[in-house]
């Protein structure tokens, strides 16, 4: 065969596996987006509908509950929606706040057994959550930390607190130390010293690890579910209570679960570039 | 404030946390593994010492092993495949082509996700009566297929597993294919060495350690595996696909069993802290980590 035949061939092939590839992985979301769309008739549909009359119907009635003959009345899903955002958020920012502060000296000093103290650091979020769920349920209980919201935002801060300090830690790692240097030889303190000139260079980092920290809190089931109560429920919790049901009603389930990813699908576009580095800790750095 | 202060000063937020949250749990829960307790606190029940007599108990339970066996199952079976797939996937992407940056990220979408959702929409997708997976299986001559039964149970949520983190093998073996020097391959090619013999001699010796690095966090994730499993399969039907952490939960949770879902907690916990050491020892390798540290467009 020709040469630039067979490459052209191979060529072909490989274009062909990646355009298979990148169908198998979209299509279960595409499907549970379409899904969502689609009226009640049409989700149950054998053969199933590829092309169908678009319907908004779900997503009202994730927000809307109608009852024959009754007046529509507001649904949970919202009060859900907003202590998922609010405990995610909360948490990030004490989580990164905290994390900023340790990666700094991290960075920056020299500290008595500092690799063991990273380490320990890193260890933490290797753990089984499984191991210490029963005692911090316990701990909740006693403490009265069930169903409130600092129990699950602090519950979140330790979940995220090792991957701030190590994401961050590698950003200020990046950062020469000369900056600082030259500005406390300008007369400044340590501290004004880092905010003024360190902390504008690694801020565009310590946002992305923000980003990663807040999908971690966002998609946190089983300690939400164990800890959290009516009040402070959020998304994921409310998604599982499907568990077991047979009269699923899809229409509502399908549409909530597409808000709910949403928001990380669109922020896994805007992460790319940090993707390696966020999902390996930092260690591995792209 | 004098930096020999001020140093300790900015970790005592982050320490503290831990401590509060991780370690003394941790050391609470050891100390339970070692009473006769139940959570069903409500009727004040006093914990009884009983010394070794849980872990006795979880050694000596056969179902125990069971979970032992359904999770090594699923590991093995979920883990091989994202490393076979993770590493073919990473050859297709390897070379720039048009649209290379938007396949990609399409393809690592879905470890993005929570696993409790993907659980929830794989539930739709496995539907026997109305899901499409079931649906395709019969148009490639697979009627009537049934995932919830004692067969296949494992395979499924394995595959669900193999959709959600083979991205995650993907993304590291690039990442190392990336790091390769490329003035090796074009030495490689004056030499007119074979496509094997390149691979052999420089592309596997330097993405050796990430490919361990990225089994052994698998591995470790697998033994974890919770979220997805329990909105799929509630490890059933009956106790077909109860993993580990399941059956801690339910030791716990449903028959409150404190200190049996303690003690075997404990035994997890041992294993998963032998996985992170070996892990850390990689890690640790710095020459090899440097060479993937150069700048790598993705």
């Amino acid at each position: 065969m020709d040469k630039h035949v067979k490459r052209n061939l191979v060529k072909g092939v490989k274009y062909f596996l990646i355009a298979i590839i990148t169908v198998v992985y979209v299509f279960p979301i595409y499907w549970l987006i379409v899904t969502s769309f689609k009226t009640r008739l049409d989700m149950f549909a054998m053969p199933p509908k590829w092309v169908f009359n678009p319907t908004l119907t779900n997503y009202l009635d994730v927000f809307v509950e109608r009852r024959y003959g009754l007046t529509p009345t507001i649904t949970e899903f919202p009060k859900f929606l907003f202590n998922s955002i609010f405990i995610s958020l909360a948490s990030v920012a004490i989580a990164v706040a905290f994390g900023t502060l340790a990666a700094y000296s991290f960075s920056r000093f020299e500290l008595k057994g500092k690799d063991t103290w990273l380490f320990f650091i890193l260890a933490t979020r290797m753990l089984p959550p499984i191991a210490v769920l029963i005692p911090i349920y316990l701990m909740y209980r006693t403490l009265g930390f069930i169903n409130t919201y600092h129990g699950l935002i602090f519950l979140y801060v330790m979940f995220n607190m090792a991957f701030a300090v190590w994401m961050t830690k590698g950003f200020f790692d990046e950062v020469p130390r000369e900056l600082e240097e030259a500005a406390m030889v300008d007369g400044y303190s340590r501290m004004r010293a880092f905010m003024k000139a360190t902390l504008p260079q690694a801020l565009t980092g310590i946002a992305a690890t923000a980003v990663f920290c807040l999908i971690t809190s966002w998609n946190e089931f089983m300690f939400a579910y164990v800890t959290s109560g009516f009040d402070t429920r959020t998304v994921p919790v409310s998604l599982a209570r499907i568990r077991g049901e047979s009269g699923i009603n899809w229409g509502i389930i399908t549409a909530s679960e597409v808000i709910y990813v949403l928001p990380v699908i669109i922020f896994t576009f805007l992460m790319q570039k940090y993707l390696l580095r966020g999902i390996t800790f930092g260690t591995i750095r792209k | 404030m004098k930096d020999q202060y001020l140093k300790w000063l900015l970790i005592i937020p982050t320490v503290f946390v831990l401590m509060f949250w991780v370690i003394y749990p941790l050391l609470w829960s050891l100390g339970l593994s070692f009473y006769e307790y139940s959570i069903m606190g409500t009727f004040a029940v006093k914990p009884v010492f009983v010394g070794l007599e849980n872990y006795l108990k979880v050694i000596t339970d056969p179902s125990v092993w069971h979970n032992f066996k359904v999770t090594a199952e699923f590991i093995a079976l979920a883990v091989s495949l994202e490393f076979l797939l993770g590493f073919g996937i990473a050859q297709l992407l390897y070379k720039e082509f048009r649209g290379r940056r938007i396949i990609i990220t399409l393809i690592l979408i879905p470890m993005m996700l929570a696993p409790i959702a993907v659980g929830v929409f794989y539930r739709f997708i496995y539907d026997s009566t109305f899901g499409i997976f079931t649906y395709m299986l019969s148009k490639v001559g697979i009627p009537e297929f049934r995932w919830y039964t004692y067969e296949w149970v494992i395979p499924c949520v394995a595959l669900v597993d193999v959709w959600m983190w083979t991205p995650f093998m993907m993304l590291i073996i690039l990442a190392g294919l990336t790091a390769v020097p490329t003035y090796l391959y074009e030495a490689a090619e004056i030499d007119r060495a074979s496509w094997w013999m390149k691979f052999r001699y420089i592309t596997l010796p330097t993405i050796k350690p990430l490919i361990g690095i990225a089994l052994l966090f698998r591995t470790m994730d697998a033994f974890k595996l919770f979220d997805a499993l329990f909105i799929l399969t509630d490890g059933g039907p009956g106790n077909a696909s109860e993993v580990i952490s399941l059956r801690i939960y339910r030791e716990a949770f449903q028959y409150f069993h404190t200190g049996f879902a303690s003690a075997l907690s404990y035994i997890l916990l041992v294993i998963i802290i032998v996985l992170t050491n070996i892990y850390l020892r990689f890690l640790t390798r710095r020459p090899v980590m440097a060479r993937v540290e150069r700048e790598v467009e993705v």
